[in-house]
Formats: structure tokens, C-alpha cells, sequence
């Protein structure tokens, strides 16, 4: 097996061993690039040079030593472009300086190597918003990865990584994983510092690592978490170690069963993996609970409001006055706003800049913005009343597998409709993980499904020990 | 002719001495090489966040107390969304519905009047009520060049404080006392140093006029570009005049609601936008940032209130016996109160108001060309109230403590080295000035006689030449007594 295959956990054995270098990762690995990109197109850069003179100098006694993660290009790594998959970034833009998670990452030893596709800012489930590429599913190269972390998915889905950073609005770590057949995990907002993340929308914005097990899952959360003083929603709380649930039984354990997620329109092989799922769970002596959501039904149009009114002031810094595309062609200010904004801008970001300048408009707030806040409330106290009685929640993470590439393009609607189990996950800021539970078919292929499991707040623990537990079984 | 009754409200902004900014760490200074205090965050960098400057907060909040302020035991941020360029993140971080600060009033001193409008206050002792007063990130600094612009980020996301007057003002020397009284309070507290030539405290003033007996408040015109206190002036009386030429129908303008920039040079405002075009600012909370409960905050700050400027005015008429307008005077700064205070300490004999006249009269003369004020005075309070006390004693004339005082301002030194050096010790032995008035009565029969005949003036003569006669030093008091009771008996 190449060690581009490999996983965090067996790296780090062989190292520790001495039988393999950091060098020999990162050049394993930079070799599966060159030689797959071209078709999977996960990364949009790569600086293996950079990659191979920090692997040489990792610490081996740090945790993460001699590691290469892959980055998704809207987390900002000192000396790399940070595209977020547009043009209004890809022309100029060198990040110069390392995001909070970053920080803790080579703090830990490991080497941030290659910058991966995404939707343009983050936006979309699909990666098809990218302004700078085409990212192929590697489980069909005819459908898409998933988004928007749909780069940092793909990479580790077809070996181009050992692991990855994604980010998660609505659903881009867990959606992506899911379709892509990895494991990707969404912590508890506040656990990762946001410092460095291009925001979309900073209420629900959160960092995250995409893998092949759950327990380098657990390995990498291990070294993203804690607070940051340079971001004020940070949380000032205990890291506990994440692989401390690993291996452990979940016997007793009370996994509730939203009504509300298990409805018609799901697609029926997503269904039968995600029932023989939790069949699976019971028998490992894991207790079922029906329970209830009653919000779930507002939770996308309630994102659909707050995510775009966020997105439209956080993206307002993309004028080409200190960075970024500058139109040529401006002969005023206003037409340098106008013109730098309308070519560095893809439709789909536009189209949500425009939806939260609508929705945060004098006359329409209260009935938009102000209501969408009332509903998030009653959707976080949904999982708190829920939490009172089970300990995680499980869910398909997406209601289909992966689509192929254009089905969804001229609707976003039903595109937007696609995040519908895993958005109300971010609006009440909870932890969510997405794990395989096998394929179901579509199109004469076998496509992976994900099972998404919710935690409580900051018991990311305890989802992590469900998802291992599953996982081995 | 109508009369015109005319109201003003005013939004100062004033820049909070602060040692970093306001979201970020980096260094508050002035004269730096341009844009060479900047980070990520008051660049606006993709991914860069902000961090609340507590000290930024307790400064606020402590003008709040000084302004008789509530502050809201929960406060939070709003995002200000417009486009422009020297915004980096094209919306500014400021407070919209819960401000750190609301309600209060500054009370207008009589002093921080215009001059010349000092003996004609309309309304002694008021105190002008405020709306609110908020903190928020400046903007950058733009400097236009004939082709283009340059803007300078290290101003970018300074702590700014806004100051809300509710419309309570009614004339433009009102303005000038508010603004003054205001900036005496904000460098009491040390929470800003409130120099509107240096752009640390400026001020954007709303202005309505309305026909006597009109309830309603006439069309509200905000004026920018107002860069000093003389200028404030004169733009709310222009303004004030354009307004009323245009209800009377000698300018064909029409009164809308709209903003006009101050020309200072010309003399004239000029419109710069209507409400029409006005920006819809699309606040909303700052999710960057999260709301702050402030009532440990406020339990610290509390103590932290200095006595304020007419709170020590009225102690310095109460206790030291001082006038209403010496008081005004040496209350005007905290350093000069502060010396003041020390020189009256130094001995309870010497009396206060008299130190208060000679700090007055004689140290703020000297001190006007003087660098530095009043913390750089080369007359310490001790030296000070020595020589007041010498003068009381009557062991030296005025004249000569004068003369004392120059030479201690000049070179330093106590007032007794001085005294000694300069050979200013007065006579007060009454023998030896005896023998000198004896003298001088019988060389001069008919002075004597022209004092008996009732001229008090020839008195003083007497005195005159007794003192010329002691080259000065003779104690003029006790030559005085000597001269009455040997020439009238």
C-alpha cells in the first residue's frame, strides 16, 4: 500500500519505527498527486519543495510530526495562495499569515502540504461553484465530490492525502465525506479557532478534518481544538483527548431517531444503509429513541437567511482596493466596486450576496433576519429538549448520493435542499460527524452513504466513540 | 420678521488614548511611516477577525460615569455596511442598539464660551442632555493626490468614541461651550486627548432652524468637515443664515433633510447628499464578536471617576475662597487644579486666595509661552506659597516679589535664596525707620503742613521717600503707621 493510503495513526508507527522519513510521506503522497490530480483535480496548488524542506525539519516527537495534511484553499497558510475557488482571490492573493488551526498544526508537528478545490467561498454542496476547477468523485469520476470541502474529500477519498482541513457552514465537511466515502467531523462551534478561516458565514463557520478512520479523526481534532484569543468566539473550554472513547463499548448508549429526518423523498438506498445502521448500533447494544425536531422543517430557509446576510458583509472586503481582482476597465469608484466584484464573483456567490443585502435591508430585517434568528433558537432548543433523552442523534448526512455533475446546477433550490440533516447541525452549533455505511446504487454504481451522528455540545467524545464503535463492527 | 428659533445637535467623535486599536494589537501612534501599523485584522485580510480592547471599553465607560451615563448591563457590536475605501472590511464594527452608554449631559462651563460671549449667557449653568455614547473603529486615512488617492491603514480601527448630543443646543456659542466643556472632561478623565486641529476630536453638527412659535423642529442638515472649534462657529452661523434666507424666500433652495459639507475658507456650506440617497446601512449584530455583560465592568470603573471640573470649581469657591472665575480658571485643567491644590497644602497659613491670584495673574502669564504648560513650571508649590507667605508677612513689597517670582520662573530657587540675593529684605525694625521718618519730617516743614491741612496724598509722599530713603527696603505697612502717627500725632 502506498503511504498515500495510509492513515495518520499507521504513519506514525512507521515513523516511530524508523522505517520511513516525513520525506518519503510527503514525496509518496506529491507522486499520487502528480500522477491523479490531472484526473480528480482535488488540489488547486501544490508547493512540494516547501512541503519536503518543512518535512525534513518536522519534529518526530511531536504527535503529528512528519504528517502532510492537505488544507482547503479558504484556511490561510503564511506564503500560499488562499483562493477559496475564485478569481477574485486567485490572481494575487498570498495569504500572509498562518489561520489559528494551522498554528496548532505544525505546533503538533504536522506539515500543511497542497491546497484543495472548494466551492467558491465555501458556497455550495457540489464543488461545482469552483471558479479554478473541476473536482471529480474518485468513487465515480462522473459525479461530483460533494461540497463545498468537495477538494478535501475527494484527496482523501482517491489516496491524493493522508488527511485533510475542510470547513463546515451547512453541512461542506460532512456532505462531501459522506458522498465521497471518508469520515469528516464538524466540532462543536467554538472548539476551532475561525482565525484565518475566509469566512462565509462566521455564526456557523467551523474547521474540521476529513480522514479515513475515526480515530485519526479523533487524532487530528486532538490538535485543532482550543481557544484562540484572536477569535472572540473561540471557546475557552477543556480539549479532552478525543481518542479517549475509542475502542470502548457504547452498550446503554441512547441514539434518538429524528421523525422528521426519516421521511419520504429520502432515496431508498440511502434509507436501507442508514436503517441497517442503526440496526447495527443496536446490536452493539446501542438503544434506539424514536424522538422529535419539530423545527427541522424551517431549518434550510432559516440558513438560507442568516448564512447569505453574513456572507454578504463578510465578502463586502473583496473590492480590489488592497488585494484581489481589479477591474482594468473602471473609470470611477463606483465602477471599481461594480466591475472588480461582477468579474472576481461567481453566480452563486453573487446570488447570495444579493440575498443577504435583501434580507438585512432597511424595511426587511424584522421579517427576515430578526425571524430567522427567533427560528434558529427554537431549533437549537429542539436538540437541547431532544439531548435530555438521548445521548447522540443519528441521520442519513445527506438525503442522496452524490449526484452527477450539472443535475443540480440550474436548481438551486433543490440544491440548497440537499443540506436539509445536516444544516440544522450548525445552526444550533452542535458537533456532527459523517462516517460510510456502505453503498447504495444509483445509475448501475455502487456510490457511498454517510451516516451523520449528532452530539451534544462539546461531547464530541462520546460521538466519536459511536462513529469507532461502528466503524469496527 | 419672524423670529427663528435654532437647534443643534452634535455627534463628536473623539479618539480614546489608548495604547493599541480598537479590534486588533496594533500600536496607536501618530507620524508613523504610512501603513506600517497594520496586521491582518485592520487590513481586513481574508480570515482575520476582531478582538474586543477592554481598555478601549473602560474608557467609555468611565466618560459615561464622568457624563452621568446608564450603561446597559448587556452591550453588543453591529456591522455598518457601505463601501469605502479607507473601510478595509467595508463595514465598520460600531454599536447600533445596545451602546455602551446612554442618557447623561455636559454641563457647560462659562469659560468654554467663545470669548466674547462670555458676559452674555443665555443660559448660565446648563446642562446639555446626551442621546448616547457608543464605541467604534475609525476608517482609514485617505489623502487625495491630483490622479489618485493614498490611504494610510494605520488609523484604520483606532478606538473611536461617539459622543450623541440630543438636540438641546440653541446657539452656535452654546455649540462652542459644548464642545468645550466636553473636551475639559475627556482629558480629566485621561480618556482622550480631544484636539480638534489634530483630528483626535471631531465633531459633525446637526442643525435646524424653525419660526418662533413652531412646535415641531424644522428640517434637520447635518454639516461635515468642521476642523475646529472657531470654525464650528462659524459654520452653524452661516448655516444658521442660509436657513433662514431660504424659509423667507431670499434663496430659492428648499430645506430637505440632507448633509452639507463646511467650506471653511469660503465660508459657505455645500451640499453633499440628500436623505434620498442616503446609505442603508444594513446593520446587524456582529457575529465576530459577542455581546458583553458590563456590570463587573462598571463595579471597577466606578472608583476610577475623577472629581470633575465644576465639581472642584465648586470646592475651590467653598473651601479656598475662591472667585467664581478663578475658580473656573484654575479648575479649567487638572494639572493647574492639581498644582493649585498642592501650593495651598504646602501651608494653611498662607491664605488660598491669594496663591489663587498669583497663579492666576502672574504663573499663567508666564506660562503661556512656556512648553510643556503648567506640568513643565519651573516654580514648584512650595516655592510658591514661601513667597506668598513672605509677601504677607510684609517683609517684601509686591513690587519685589515680583521681581522674586520672574527670577524663580527664570532660574529656579527659593524665594528666601532669592530674597537674600537679591537684597530685598525689608526693614521692619521700627527704630531704625523711626529715626528715617524723623528725619525726613524735619526737612520738610511744609509737607507736614499740607498733611495737617487734610491732604491724605502727602501721606503717601511721606511714605515715598521713606522708602526711598531705606533703598526699598523699608516695610511699607510699617512705614505708613510710623509717618500717621508722627505726622498727625
Amino acid at each position: 500500500m502506498s503511504l498515500a493510503a495510509s492513515t495518520i495513526s499507521a504513519l506514525r508507527q512507521r515513523l516511530a519505527s524508523k522505517e520511513i522519513t516525513p520525506r518519503d510521506i510527503v514525496t509518496d503522497v506529491a507522486k499520487a498527486i502528480e500522477a491523479q490530480n490531472a484526473t480528480i483535480g482535488a488540489y488547486l496548488s501544490w508547493d512540494v519543495e516547501k512541503a519536503l524542506a518543512e518535512a525534513d525539519k518536522a519534529d518526530l516527537s511531536q504527535p503529528l510530526g512528519g504528517i502532510p495534511i492537505g488544507i482547503k484553499d479558504n484556511i490561510n497558510v503564511t506564503g500560499e495562495p488562499c483562493t477559496c475557488g475564485s478569481k477574485m482571490l486567485a490572481e494575487n492573493y498570498k495569504a500572509p499569515y498562518d489561520a489559528g488551526a494551522i498554528t496548532k498544526l505544525r505546533g503538533a508537528g504536522a506539515v500543511p502540504f497542497g491546497r484543495l478545490n472548494m466551492d467558491e467561498f465555501a458556497m455550495g454542496s457540489s464543488t461545482e461553484n469552483s471558479a479554478l476547477g473541476v473536482t471529480r468523485n474518485p468513487r465515480d469520476l462522473d459525479r461530483i465530490p460533494g461540497g463545498s470541502s468537495g477538494g478535501s474529500a475527494a484527496a482523501v477519498a482517491g489516496n491524493l492525502a493522508i488527511a485533510t482541513l475542510g470547513s463546515d457552514t451547512g453541512g461542506s465537511i460532512r456532505q462531501p465525506a459522506a458522498f465521497c466515502g471518508c469520515v469528516g467531523i464538524k466540532p462543536t462551534y467554538g472548539r476551532v479557532s475561525r482565525y484565518g478561516l475566509v469566512a462565509f458565514a462566521s455564526s456557523l463557520d467551523q474547521i474540521g478534518p476529513i480522514t479515513k478512520t475515526v480515530e485519526d479523526a479523533a487524532i487530528l481534532l486532538n490538535h485543532l481544538c482550543g481557544k484562540d484569543l484572536r477569535d472572540s468566539t473561540s471557546l475557552d473550554v477543556n480539549v479532552p483527548d478525543f481518542t479517549s472513547g475509542l475502542g470502548r463499548d457504547i452498550k446503554g448508549l441512547r441514539v434518538g431517531l429524528p421523525k422528521e429526518y426519516f421521511i419520504s423523498g429520502i432515496h431508498a438506498g440511502v434509507s436501507a444503509r442508514v436503517n441497517d445502521a442503526i440496526k447495527k448500533l443496536e446490536s452493539l447494544g446501542a438503544i434506539p429513541v424514536e424522538i422529535s425536531l419539530p423545527h427541522t422543517d424551517v431549518g434550510v430557509s432559516t440558513y438560507y437567511i442568516i448564512a447569505p446576510a453574513e456572507a454578504s458583509a463578510n465578502l463586502a472586503r473583496f473590492d480590489g482596493v488592497r488585494y484581489g481582482h481589479r477591474s482594468s476597465d473602471a473609470k470611477d469608484l463606483m465602477e471599481h466596486y461594480m466591475m472588480s466584484r461582477e468579474e472576481g464573483f461567481g453566480p452563486e456567490v453573487k446570488r447570495r450576496i444579493l440575498l443577504g443585502t435583501y434580507v438585512l435591508s432597511s424595511g426587511y430585517y424584522d421579517a427576515y433576519y430578526i425571524k430567522a434568528q427567533r427560528a434558529r433558537t427554537l431549533i437549537r432548543q429542539d436538540f437541547e429538549k431532544a439531548f435530555e433523552n438521548v445521548d447522540v442523534i443519528v441521520s442519513p448526512t445527506s438525503p442522496a448520493p452524490a449526484h452527477k455533475f450539472g443535475e443540480l446546477k440550474e436548481d438551486p433550490l433543490a440544491a440548497y435542499l440537499e443540506d436539509i440533516f445536516t444544516i440544522p447541525v450548525n445552526l444550533a452549533g452542535l458537533p456532527g460527524i459523517s462516517i460510510p455505511c456502505g453503498t447504495a446504487e444509483e445509475g448501475g454504481k455502487q456510490l457511498p452513504v454517510g451516516l451523520q451522528i449528532i452530539g451534544r455540545p462539546l461531547d464530541e467524545v462520546t460521538l466519536l466513540r459511536v462513529a469507532d464503535a461502528f466503524e469496527k463492527a | 420678521m419672524p423670529k427663528y428659533i435654532l437647534t443643534i445637535g452634535l455627534e463628536v467623535h473623539a479618539q480614546l488614548t489608548t495604547r493599541s486599536k480598537m479590534f486588533c494589537g496594533c500600536p496607536v501612534e501618530f507620524g508613523a511611516e504610512p501603513n506600517t501599523l497594520t496586521c491582518p485584522t485592520c487590513l481586513g485580510l481574508p480570515g482575520a477577525l476582531p478582538v474586543l480592547n477592554e481598555g478601549a471599553i473602560e474608557k467609555t465607560i468611565l466618560t459615561g460615569m464622568m457624563l452621568g451615563c446608564t450603561t446597559p448591563p448587556v452591550v453588543k457590536w453591529d456591522r455598518k455596511n457601505y463601501f469605502y475605501p479607507d473601510m478595509p472590511k467595508n463595514y465598520q464594527i460600531t454599536q447600533f442598539d445596545l451602546p455602551l452608554c446612554l442618557g447623561g449631559g455636559v454641563p457647560l462651563y462659562d469659560l468654554a464660551y467663545p470669548k466674547d460671549a462670555q458676559k452674555t449667557i443665555a443660559n448660565p449653568g446648563k446642562v446639555v442632555k446626551l442621546t448616547r455614547i457608543h464605541l467604534e473603529e475609525d476608517v482609514a486615512k485617505s489623502t487625495h493626490h491630483d490622479k489618485f488617492t493614498t490611504i494610510d491603514f494605520n488609523r484604520a480601527g483606532t478606538p473611536l468614541m461617539e459622543i450623541v448630543s440630543d438636540p438641546d443646543i440653541d446657539s452656535a456659542e452654546e455649540a462652542v461651550a459644548y464642545l468645550n466643556s466636553l473636551r475639559q472632561i475627556l482629558i480629566y478623565g485621561g480618556v482622550s486627548d480631544a484636539d480638534m486641529e489634530k483630528g483626535q476630536m471631531r465633531a459633525d453638527v446637526n442643525i435646524s432652524v424653525r419660526p418662533e412659535g413652531q412646535k415641531e423642529l424644522g428640517v434637520k442638515i447635518e454639516l461635515k468637515n468642521i476642523n475646529s472649534m472657531s470654525a464650528i462657529r462659524r459654520a452653524i452661523k452661516a448655516e444658521t443664515e442660509r436657513q433662514i434666507d431660504v424659509l423667507e424666500g431670499r434663496n430659492p433652495e428648499k430645506l430637505v433633510q440632507s448633509t452639507r459639507r463646511w467650506d471653511d475658507d469660503a465660508g459657505v456650506t455645500t451640499k453633499m447628499r440628500d436623505k434620498e440617497d442616503s446609505h442603508d446601512y444594513r446593520y446587524f449584530p456582529d457575529p465576530d464578536l459577542i455581546p458583553l455583560r458590563t456590570e463587573s465592568l462598571v463595579t471597577r470603573i466606578r472608583p476610577l471617576v475623577p472629581e470633575l471640573p465644576h465639581e472642584k470649581r465648586a470646592r475651590f469657591e467653598s473651601d479656598y475662597g475662591c472667585s467664581a472665575y478663578d475658580a473656573d480658571v484654575l479648575a479649567s485643567e487638572k494639572e493647574l487644579a492639581a498644582y493649585y491644590e498642592a501650593a495651598v497644602a504646602v501651608n494653611t497659613q498662607v491664605p488660598a486666595k491669594k496663591l489663587a491670584n498669583w497663579v492666576i495673574n502672574d504663573l499663567l502669564g508666564l506660562l503661556k509661552d512656556t512648553e510643556g504648560g503648567i506640568n513643565a513650571c519651573p516654580v514648584k508649590p512650595e516655592a510658591l506659597s514661601e513667597l506668598v507667605a513672605v509677601v504677607e508677612a510684609g517683609k517684601i513689597s509686591n513690587n519685589q516679589a515680583k521681581e522674586v517670582f520672574a527670577e524663580m520662573f527664570a532660574n529656579g530657587g527659593s524665594a528666601s535664596n532669592i530674597i537674600k540675593a537679591k537684597g530685598f529684605e525689608q526693614v521692619s525694625d521700627t527704630g531704625a525707620l523711626e529715626a528715617i521718618v524723623d528725619q525726613i519730617i524735619a526737612s520738610n516743614p511744609e509737607k507736614v503742613a499740607e498733611v495737617k491741612g487734610g491732604n491724605e496724598k502727602a501721606m503717601n509722599w511721606f511714605t515715598g521717600q521713606a522708602m526711598k530713603a531705606s533703598q526699598g527696603k523699608a516695610n511699607p505697612k510699617i512705614v505708613t503707621e510710623i509717618v500717621r502717627k508722627k505726622v498727625l500725632g
